[in-house]
């Protein structure tokens, strides 16, 4: 069966999409009857970051916090939920991924570039030292 | 409130009639949660949407646990486990209403039944939170998040599908006055409802629903459908007596066929 459109309920209920004057009685969806897809992030515990954890289909921010919380908040305990329009999410796409090409001469830009880690276990390790005597 | 604010911890404070009263309530309840647990879940894979499939019947499931959990406070009061009580009795011993014996229908009546049940489970959760035996009011704070997501999840798809199209307020309507003989059989009166009020167990029928009606009726007409009036509706009684429609055979036949197969078999 020929995928008409996202919205899962026209392929299913056969709904005539394209024109009004051919199709039948009021089997006829309108272009904003179409659900739109709704990117769900969620907190795993209080102060953490959200994540996005996947997206749905809803009609409106309401209808896609009821679904999202069964969806997404049921196999673990999340503590909130943030929904939002993938409509709404400006992206960034491949085309533009030499951007983020990093310049191997300037190590020190990157957080893995401070070579810190040797210091701090050598200041742990006296301090042992000391709190030991 | 404190432990020892709860006029009865155990049931052995209670009196026989009291106690009677109590199983009385918690068979009720538990029943209705079982066999509307089960009906819903016939929803599975069948849903308008995947989305819905998945969060209806994941409410259906938490159903089942609180039909479990009722169980196990009767099994704690001296009646069987919770499997035997929930697959091995008679039909008339069942003691759920009318209403979540009937099959599922078209999603309109599935989604009006589960506003008005979960609306009238939440209310009667709540009122148990203060409840003078510990153990309900317990179970009423354990399911308390649940509840809300339950009737959150109900109240906005009423709102959604009677403020869409024509049709579909048309059929929320008459899935409305479909469903509503049905449900004042929740409340149908018990003996026991004066004793359990004046023992502060529970707030009795009468009073739920009062509360219940003011409630949906706020969100009904909201939503712009039209409630019938109480004095017009016959309310299908007798499931709490074990008298029961011609649906719930069928259903406890399907439901209990596998355990009955072997009964002792671990799962």
């Amino acid at each position: 069966m020929p995928i008409k459109s996202i919205d899962p309920r026209i392929t299913r209920a056969n709904i005539e999409i394209q024109n009004k004057e051919t199709s039948k009685e009021n089997k006829v969806l309108e272009k904003l009857d179409h659900w739109q897809t709704y990117e769900v992030f969620a907190q795993n515990k209080r102060g953490e970051h959200y994540s996005h954890v996947g997206s749905l289909h809803a009609p409106n921010p309401e209808m896609a916090w009821i679904l999202a919380k069964e969806q997404f908040g049921r196999r673990n305990k999340i503590t909130g939920i943030w929904i939002t329009k993938t409509s709404d999410i400006f992206s960034v796409t491949e085309n533009e991924e030499e951007m983020f090409e990093l310049n191997s001469e300037k190590i020190y830009r990157e957080a893995g570039g401070y070579k810190v880690m040797d210091r701090i276990n050598k200041f742990k390790k006296e301090n042992k030292k000391i709190s030991e005597k | 409130m404190n432990v020892n604010e709860y006029k009865y911890n155990s049931h052995t404070e209670m009196s026989d009639e009291l106690t009677s009263g109590v199983k009385d309530l918690l068979f009720k309840m538990a029943d209705d949660e079982l066999i509307l647990g089960h009906r819903n879940s016939e929803w599975t894979g069948l849903g308008p949407i995947l989305e819905e499939d998945i969060a209806f019947s994941s409410m259906a499931q938490d159903k089942l646990g609180q039909a479990q959990a009722i169980y196990n406070l009767l099994n704690q009061m001296g009646e069987q486990d919770a499997d035997t009580l929930a697959f091995t009795r008679n039909e008339n011993e069942y003691k759920c209403c009318h209403f979540v014996e009937y099959p599922i229908g078209e999603y309109d009546f599935s989604l009006m039944r589960h506003f008005l049940f979960d609306a009238a489970e939440a209310l009667r959760y709540n009122s148990l939170l203060n409840s003078s035996y510990k153990p309900l009011s317990d179970l009423a704070k354990k399911f308390r998040g649940e509840l809300r997501y339950h009737t959150l999840h109900s109240e906005v798809w009423i709102e959604q599908l009677s403020r869409a199209t024509e049709e579909s307020k048309a059929r929320m309507q008459s899935a409305l006055n479909e469903c509503m003989p049905l449900a004042l059989g929740i409340f149908e009166p018990s003996k026991y409802d004066d004793l359990l009020l004046q023992e502060g167990v529970f707030t009795g029928e009468e009073n739920l629903k009062s509360g219940w009606y003011e409630h949906i009726q706020n969100i009904l007409t909201n939503s712009g459908l039209k409630v019938p009036d109480l004095s017009s509706i016959t309310p299908s009684f007798g499931g709490r007596n074990g008298y029961h429609t011609e649906y719930l055979k069928p259903l406890l036949d399907e439901m209990c066929e596998v355990y009955k197969i072997d009964p002792e078999a671990e799962w």
